[in-house]
């Protein structure tokens, strides 16, 4: 029996992954073994990590070093319970979107079917050692290998330049992050050379160095988990790769990000300042809002989900915020609630968005469209994903009595602590950030309903979509996992919280006390505010039993199927029906300050009248077109020195040689 | 649970069931009175839910489960709301498994499920009522939560039977978050009510209608259902309103004798209330849809405000 059974466990299950991603290269374009035999066996190792990771969540810390890496340079591994709460997402959505990808990579994505077997097993191998490292050095190894792996699995179908662009851009930015969290566990490490994260745990940093220090971890994960500004490589390149890494990408890529900040703030770090929870709580509210506004406007189904992920990852960000703010003013069981919010909003997002990527991926494959304006009824001839997706749909609205609701009130919850804090103008600014939280949850609500009602409801916008085919069944059974695992973590919020409880001790000092027990959801007191899911949903269920029964009972059942209504017009076609953009318009209006709008309207006297109207991101404009400019133009200036002729080449050469003899004998 | 508990629990339902359709009986018997009419009479609902529970249901031919189902579905949703909120007594056991941010969960639920309902048919005013609906629906909701939170940083709790136990129990005296609170609450009920301002429910008008969109293509026991969860969700705002900023009167856990002072307590409040909304409907006029989006924001803001002046004031007496 070794010392460390679950580190072991965890590191061996890691290993499978890559073994089995090394059989596909072997199984080269055998689209039957990669598909039917190793993506299975990948769920099951996910499904086996979910297991060891739950198991290693109450169980204390585990260390080990593997002398693999560099000579006197050993990788340290090291599995705690912020690590295990993060392996056990891995392995939980992982498994689901395995499965669901046993059904889904049976034609050509581009990408030979080992190959990707193989970029999609490495990817998943990457995550579950990144949240396993315990030295700065595994963890940027880990880190880079997994953003090389999701840029192969973006670019799957590389023949597209817009997939093209999309990869270049996640890469560039994902570099950019990858520099910030060196730079980070530079300032980190003091000027000892020793990079294991038990050195980096024990300095003492100045508050100005500790500030530089998270200000850099800020970045470099925000750049990966999609905060302003560093947000818009996200809608781009989590649309552009195949669903179910898309799926990968949005539920789990994204919380590494989560997961390496709350080890830097929380674990490294000595101390937290203020400002430091101020700071990530502003940046996750303007996210959240950002990223809820401009979903409300796409009209391509899977940019949308991209960007209720950016929205999404605000609300974690902006719970992590509040958890900091607590924990720095010594508020431990407040900083535990708020802590606990964003874990649980992880969580819970990882298998909706899963679940939405996935059922999107069902609807490509079987339309081979992705645009909102011409998809339409779905639900009647796709039956199994369509109710699939309602369920998404509805977690991700964030409606009781699903997962994301939970998280949502836990987060309202903790901020109905702030009046309690000791700086007045903070007391003053957070409530109004609690309106914006609401505001967004609302607007979640109406992104989701545009999402189902366009692709799934009302007639087909398209003829053909009348003969699309359900999905199979690998598939079925994929977003069926993915769908237990939403409603159980709707309905036993006190079990989850449990479970997150020796986390937030880890990282908060605190854990909450859920004193209801059983069912009900108690952070405090049952005096003060309680929620019971499972009661809820009985009490629902209940009424609409007992309605249909009485209805029956009282009256009758009687139906009579005829032509719609419509306020008695006859003539109805699809189109009548309100498009993406239509459903958009609304929102375009009443946000218009936060979008760059281009329209173009029709006069009076043009032949083909055409109205047309685009919405870009302003931070685009702002930010990103300027720098690119910049760079074009020193290139440019550079380049004037390229002559391309061999005398100048040598008349510099001779200049130079002058300069440098001035220079010596000077 | 205490058998009394279960008792007032199951009053609390049926007393919503019943009254629900009789108070927005009152409230149209009002507006008709204020506007020179004599009004159907206050039982009006109740004839009109028994004709329609008569009626076969016409669906749509390419109507789903979803549809069928959405009914019950909102239907459930308002019943259970009724059942959280305390009216008559603060005794209820379903309480703690929703507080304030729950109910505002439960409405949304409802709201997004009577939504995709309107989308599934696929006709023009389904979608467009759809969306306007849920334009509504993303203004109003964070404006009552607001109103909620500055209830439950009055009392420190958002539990609904805490808040109302511990209102009542103090003395009467005007506080000026609850009171902007109060003016932000009636602004979101009027509009997610589908009441004048923001919507009409005597009309068809296409370019004007909102919940009349929604359930265009219902009829039989599916309108009927939507018209009761309608009624219910009225008489729970009105609950609500009372509850927050009138609970005088209201029985607690400990003296179900109370009940008996409850009630008409509760019915005396109601009608004053329903006389209010018919008020208010009367003395003002429909905006159109593009102004509604102002008239929500300025709800949001006063309820944001009147949680603020909480926290400004937080020693004081508010």
């Amino acid at each position: 029996m070794s010392a460390s059974p679950l580190l072991d466990g965890a590191l061996a299950l890691a290993a499978a992954w890559l073994a089995i991603g090394f059989a596909g290269l072997a199984a080269w374009s055998r689209t039957a073994i990669v598909a039917r035999l190793l993506f299975p066996l990948g769920a099951a190792v996910g499904l086996a990590l979910a297991g060891v990771a739950l198991a290693a969540l109450g169980a204390p810390a585990e260390a080990r070093v593997l002398p693999i890496g560099l000579p006197g340079l050993p990788f340290h591994f090291r599995l705690d319970a912020l690590a295990a709460a993060f392996l056990a997402l891995l392995g939980g959505a992982g498994a689901g979107v395995s499965l669901f990808s046993a059904g889904y990579f049976r034609r050509e994505e581009g990408t030979p079917p080992g190959l990707l077997g193989f970029q999609y097993h490495v990817f998943l191998a990457a995550m579950a050692l990144v949240m396993l490292a315990d030295d700065a050095y595994a963890f940027m190894v880990m880190w880079e290998t997994m953003a090389l792996a999701s840029f192969f699995l973006v670019t799957a179908n590389d023949r597209s330049a817009e997939i093209r662009r999309a990869g270049y851009l996640y890469l560039l930015i994902a570099h950019l992050g990858a520099i910030a969290i060196l730079l980070c566990f530079g300032v980190l490490q003091a000027n000892t050379g020793d990079y294991t994260f038990a050195n980096l745990r024990a300095q003492h940093l100045s508050p100005f160095w500790a500030s530089a220090a998270f200000l850099l971890a800020l970045a470099g994960f925000g750049a990966k988990a999609g905060l302003v500004p560093l947000h818009v490589w996200l809608p781009e390149a989590h649309p552009a790769a195949p669903s179910p890494v898309s799926a990968l990408m949005s539920g789990v890529m994204l919380k590494t990000a989560v997961y390496g900040f709350l080890r830097i703030a929380f674990d490294l770090l000595p101390a937290q300042l203020w400002w430091w929870g101020a700071a990530a709580l502003a940046v996750g509210i303007a996210t959240a809002l950002l990223g809820v506004v401009f979903a409300a406007v796409q009209a391509d189904m899977k940019r949308l989900l991209a960007w209720s992920s950016v929205e999404n990852l605000g609300l974690v960000f902006a719970g992590i915020g509040l958890a900091i703010l607590f924990g720095a003013y010594g508020m431990k069981s407040a900083a535990a609630l708020a802590l606990t919010a964003a874990l649980y909003h992880a969580l819970a997002h990882a298998f909706f968005k899963s679940l939405l990527f996935a059922a999107t991926g069902a609807v490509m494959h079987a339309t081979s469209e992705r645009s909102l304006g011409r998809l339409g009824g779905l639900l009647r001839v796709m039956p199994w994903v369509g109710w699939a997706a309602l369920a998404g749909a509805l977690a991700a609205a964030g409606l009781p009595p699903l997962g994301g609701f939970a998280a949502e009130w836990l987060l309202l919850q903790s901020f109905l602590f702030t009046p309690q804090l000791p700086n007045g103008f903070l007391n003053m600014l957070v409530p109004v950030v609690a309106a914006l939280i609401a505001l967004v949850a609302a607007l979640a609500g109406y992104v989701m309903v545009k999402f189902y009602g366009v692709v799934f409801l009302g007639q087909p916008r398209e003829e053909k979509l009348s003969r699309a085919h359900d999905a199979g069944g690998w598939e079925r059974a994929g977003m069926l996992w993915l769908i237990a695992a939403s409603v159980a973590l709707g309905l036993a919020p006190s079990r989850v919280v449990e479970a997150l409880a020796p986390v937030t001790r880890l990282l908060a000092g605190a854990a909450l006390e859920s004193a209801g027990g059983g069912w009900l959801l108690v952070p405090v007191s049952v005096a003060r505010a309680s929620y019971g899911p499972a009661l809820f949903l009985a009490g629902v269920l209940a009424c609409f039993a007992l309605a249909w029964v009485l209805v029956r009972r009282l009256y009758h059942g009687r139906v009579r199927r005829a032509p719609a209504w419509d306020c008695g017009y006859p003539w109805q076609v699809a189109r009548m029906q309100d498009t993406a953009e239509g459903f958009g318009q609304p929102i375009r209006q009443i946000f218009e300050p936060m979008f760059r709008m281009r329209r173009h309207l029709p006069t009076a006297f043009d032949a083909r009248p055409r109205y047309a109207v685009e919405v870009g991101d302003p931070v685009w404009h702002a930010l990103y077109l300027p720098v690119a400019r910049a760079v074009e133009a020193t290139a440019r200036f550079v380049g004037r020195l390229q002559q391309g002729r061999i005398a100048i080449y040598l008349a510099y050469s001779f200049a130079t040689v002058i300069a440098i003899l001035l220079w010596v004998t000077r | 649970m205490s058998l009394p508990g279960a008792a007032s629990q199951l009053l609390e339902i049926a007393l919503a069931l019943a009254i629900a359709p009789l108070f927005a009986g009152w409230v149209a018997q009002c507006r008709a009175w204020l506007q020179n009419r004599s009004g159907p009479g206050i039982a009006q609902p109740y004839r009109l839910l028994h004709k329609l529970f008569h009626k076969d249901s016409v669906l749509a031919e390419r109507a789903s489960p979803l549809f069928r189902a959405a009914p019950y579905v909102v239907f459930g949703c308002m019943t259970l709301a009724c059942g959280i909120v305390p009216t008559v007594s603060t005794d209820l056991p379903l309480a703690p498994a929703a507080d304030a941010i729950a109910l505002v969960g439960l409405f949304a639920l409802a709201r997004v499920f009577i939504s995709l309902a309107a989308m599934d048919v696929g006709t023009a005013f389904g979608s467009l009522g759809a969306r306007r609906e849920m334009l509504v629906g993303f203004l109003a909701e964070p404006a009552l939560l607001m109103v909620f939170f500055t209830a439950a940083l009055v009392t420190g709790s958002t539990s609904l039977t805490t808040i109302v136990t511990t209102l009542s129990s103090q003395e009467l005296l005007i506080r000026p978050s609850l009171a902007l609170a109060a003016v932000a609450l009636v602004m979101v009920a009027l509009a997610e009510n589908a009441r004048v301002p923001v919507d009409n429910p005597a009309t068809h008008l296409e370019l004007t209608m909102i919940h009349e969109a929604l359930i265009l293509e219902c009829s039989g026991r599916h309108l009927a259902l939507y018209e009761w969860a309608a009624a219910l969700k009225l008489f729970a705002y009105a609950c609500i309103g009372i509850a927050l900023f009138a609970p005088w009167g209201i029985a607690s856990a400990h003296a179900p004798s109370a009940l008996l002072f409850a009630l008409p307590a509760l019915v005396g409040k109601l009608a004053l209330a329903g006389f209010l909304v018919a008020l208010l409907e009367t003395l003002s006029a429909k905006m159109r849809v593009f102004r509604v989006p102002e008239y929500l924001g300025m709800a949001f803001l006063l309820a944001v405000i009147a949680m603020l002046v909480k926290i400004l004031l937080g020693a004081g007496p508010q």
